[in-house]
């Protein structure tokens, strides 16, 4: 049985493919060819010699040092997501009252909050706090920003936990931190997992905090690498191409080895 | 705090409580809940990144800051500036221009897209891998991809003059506008895409038996099954839609910087540009509450069309 218009469809979806299909292909030759074939030919020809010059000519321009920049913001934020979001989930899950309810409600209201309303604020409580061009600076707002999506998630899994288990537990009289550990953390694997990848991409892909709460080349995460990249040599396209496939190689290996999990990550930014 | 023991917790509460009443009776023993100490950690540190600045910019409205002396009070000063602040006011309506745009363009093609890879043939796999790599880049390296694809001289312009002309798309407001519009479609279509497909596929195959049994070709079906049953979704993708609209920033800063002139200079850039360009942090504060108020107003819609305050219900949500 046909149950989908697939005429109309199918059609829409091989222009789609072209538009992502195109850039992409722009994209790969360009990085593997020298600026002179590049820029003779164009970048719809196929490239006459292939080098690995961009990338080598990036990493020798800081883009090492950004990478490593990046990998630590993005490492930290996924450790403070991790520790502070499943007992909070855990307890407006399980706890009784009106403070958590009134705690769940602050962070869904957190939710439609975007980064940029916070943003002069930011400047001035970093700033206050010392920690401008800091990557601690960066960390922080990044991870905070991360909470209200990532509650949404692990509280929607841990909801789905049944009663009988947490009665089972409290037969054998175990406080909670005991049924948090034995319990609630092996059953919500699934959505620890979402929320891991959610906050790492958050972080990774994070372009507004590190714009304006950092400044100095040892403090640069790769997405700012790459604007200021576009900004001081945008005429060298390859090497500038080379840099946006450096950039997001780690979520590419993710796709490639851990698709499903990614997918719900990504999710993770509709809260759904 | 962290002695809070979870009796009087339980006590208090008034709607859940049955269940658990009767859960004990069954079992004698009084369910342990975690109090409130456990929520504390999270609290304290969204209210200091998130709440506290949130708090903090309607303050700092009220200011005169240059970023390097204390900010001094300043009254209505920068209120009654963006009143009569003619780019303020175009900031505006280039915000609403650009969301409604992007959410014209990205809604059917994401429901066509979604519907079409929500079927089950085995090429599709392959092909949605492909469809879903925008989603793998960052927004800045999008934006610095499709500026560098869009380069008069060196890009695909270059090389393709019968479709582009002299090919200076960012030169001129209306060019300029939509590649912004475009660069958004081509970069969150996929994302919508994936909410749709999701949809899609939960719809009860029984619909689609009852309505071919009828008679009811693809197309019919189409419309009276797959989008009245997407409605809830159509809803929820929108919205989010028009919260990441307003919000556009990376792709404005990399491809237009606002221009040519003021032409695409939306609020949450003209927010940017004033408060760290021009050193205005207190004109930039009230630019950065309208956006607070106008995303707060949209987040109460969501919390109430989309049932997330029904935090009981256990089937909802994720």
């Amino acid at each position: 049985m046909r149950r989908y218009p697939n005429f109309l469809a199918g059609l829409g979806s091989l222009v789609w493919l072209f538009l992502v299909g195109l850039p992409l292909y722009v994209m790969l030759t360009a990085t593997l060819r020298s600026r002179t074939d590049y820029s003779t030919n164009g970048p719809l020809s196929f490239p006459k010699h292939f080098t690995l010059h961009n990338y080598t000519q990036d990493f020798s321009n800081g883009f090492g040092r950004y990478f490593l920049n990046t990998l630590v913001v993005s490492a930290a934020v996924v450790a403070i997501v991790l520790l502070l979001v499943p007992p909070l989930s855990y307890a407006i899950v399980r706890g009784r009252g009106r403070v958590t309810t009134g705690v769940f409600r602050l962070f869904l209201l957190g939710l439609a909050v975007p980064a940029q309303a916070v943003i002069v604020p930011m400047f001035y409580v970093i700033n206050r706090a010392g920690l401008y061009d800091n990557l601690a600076g960066v960390i922080l707002p990044t991870a905070a920003f991360c909470l209200p999506v990532s509650a949404l998630v692990l509280t929607g899994v841990m909801r789905e936990i049944t009663p009988d288990l947490y009665e089972a537990m409290a037969m054998d009289g175990a406080p909670p931190w005991r049924v948090f550990f034995q319990l609630v953390v092996p059953l919500s694997k699934g959505g620890l997992s979402t929320i891991v990848v959610f906050s790492a991409l958050q972080a990774w892909n994070g372009f507004l905090f590190p714009l304006v709460l950092t400044q100095s080349d040892s403090s640069k995460v790769i997405t700012l690498g790459l604007y200021d990249f576009q900004t001081e040599h945008g005429v060298d396209i390859p090497g500038l191409l080379a840099a946006v496939v450096l950039s997001m190689l780690p979520i590419l290996i993710v796709y490639l080895f851990a698709r499903r999990a990614l997918v719900q990550g990504l999710m993770g930014v509709g809260g759904k | 705090m962290t002695t809070t023991s979870p009796a009087p917790a339980a006590a208090q509460d008034g709607q859940a409580r049955r269940p658990a009443r009767r859960a004990a009776r069954r079992s004698g023993t009084a369910v342990t809940r975690p109090g409130f100490a456990w929520a504390v950690p999270a609290t304290l540190f969204f209210a200091l990144f998130a709440i506290l600045p949130l708090v903090l910019v309607a303050v700092l409205s009220f200011t005169d800051w240059d970023g390097l002396d204390a900010p001094a009070f300043a009254g209505l000063d920068n209120w009654r500036a963006l009143l009569h602040d003619h780019t303020m006011i175009q900031s505006l309506w280039l915000s609403v221009l650009i969301t409604v745009l992007g959410v014209a363009v990205q809604t059917p093609l994401s429901i066509l897209l979604g519907v079409w890879a929500a079927g089950k043939q085995r090429n599709r796999a392959v092909l949605s891998a492909v469809f879903f790599v925008p989603l793998l880049l960052s927004a800045t390296a999008v934006s610095v991809l499709w500026r560098a694809m869009l380069d008069p001289n060196f890009g695909v312009p270059a090389q393709a003059r019968w479709l582009f002309g002299n090919g200076n798309l960012l030169g001129m407001q209306s060019g300029a506008i939509g590649v912004l519009v475009f660069v958004g479609a081509w970069q969150y279509t996929p994302f919508h895409t994936l909410i749709y497909q999701g949809a899609t596929r939960a719809i009860p195959e029984v619909l689609y038996q009852a309505a071919a049994l009828d008679g009811a070709g693809t197309v019919r079906q189409f419309f009276h099954i797959t989008l009245p049953q997407l409605r809830n979704t159509m809803v929820t993708s929108m919205i989010l839609m028009v919260v990441g609209g307003l919000t556009t920033f990376d792709t404005v800063l990399i491809l237009t910087q606002g221009g040519p002139g003021t032409d695409t200079t939306i609020s949450a850039y003209y927010m940017y540009q004033q408060a760290f360009k021009n050193f205005d942090y207190g004109g930039g504060s009230a630019i950065a509450l309208v956006l607070v108020l106008v995303a707060t107003v949209i987040s109460l819609v969501v919390v109430r069309v989309s049932g997330y305050d029904k935090m009981r219900s256990s089937s909802e949500g994720l």
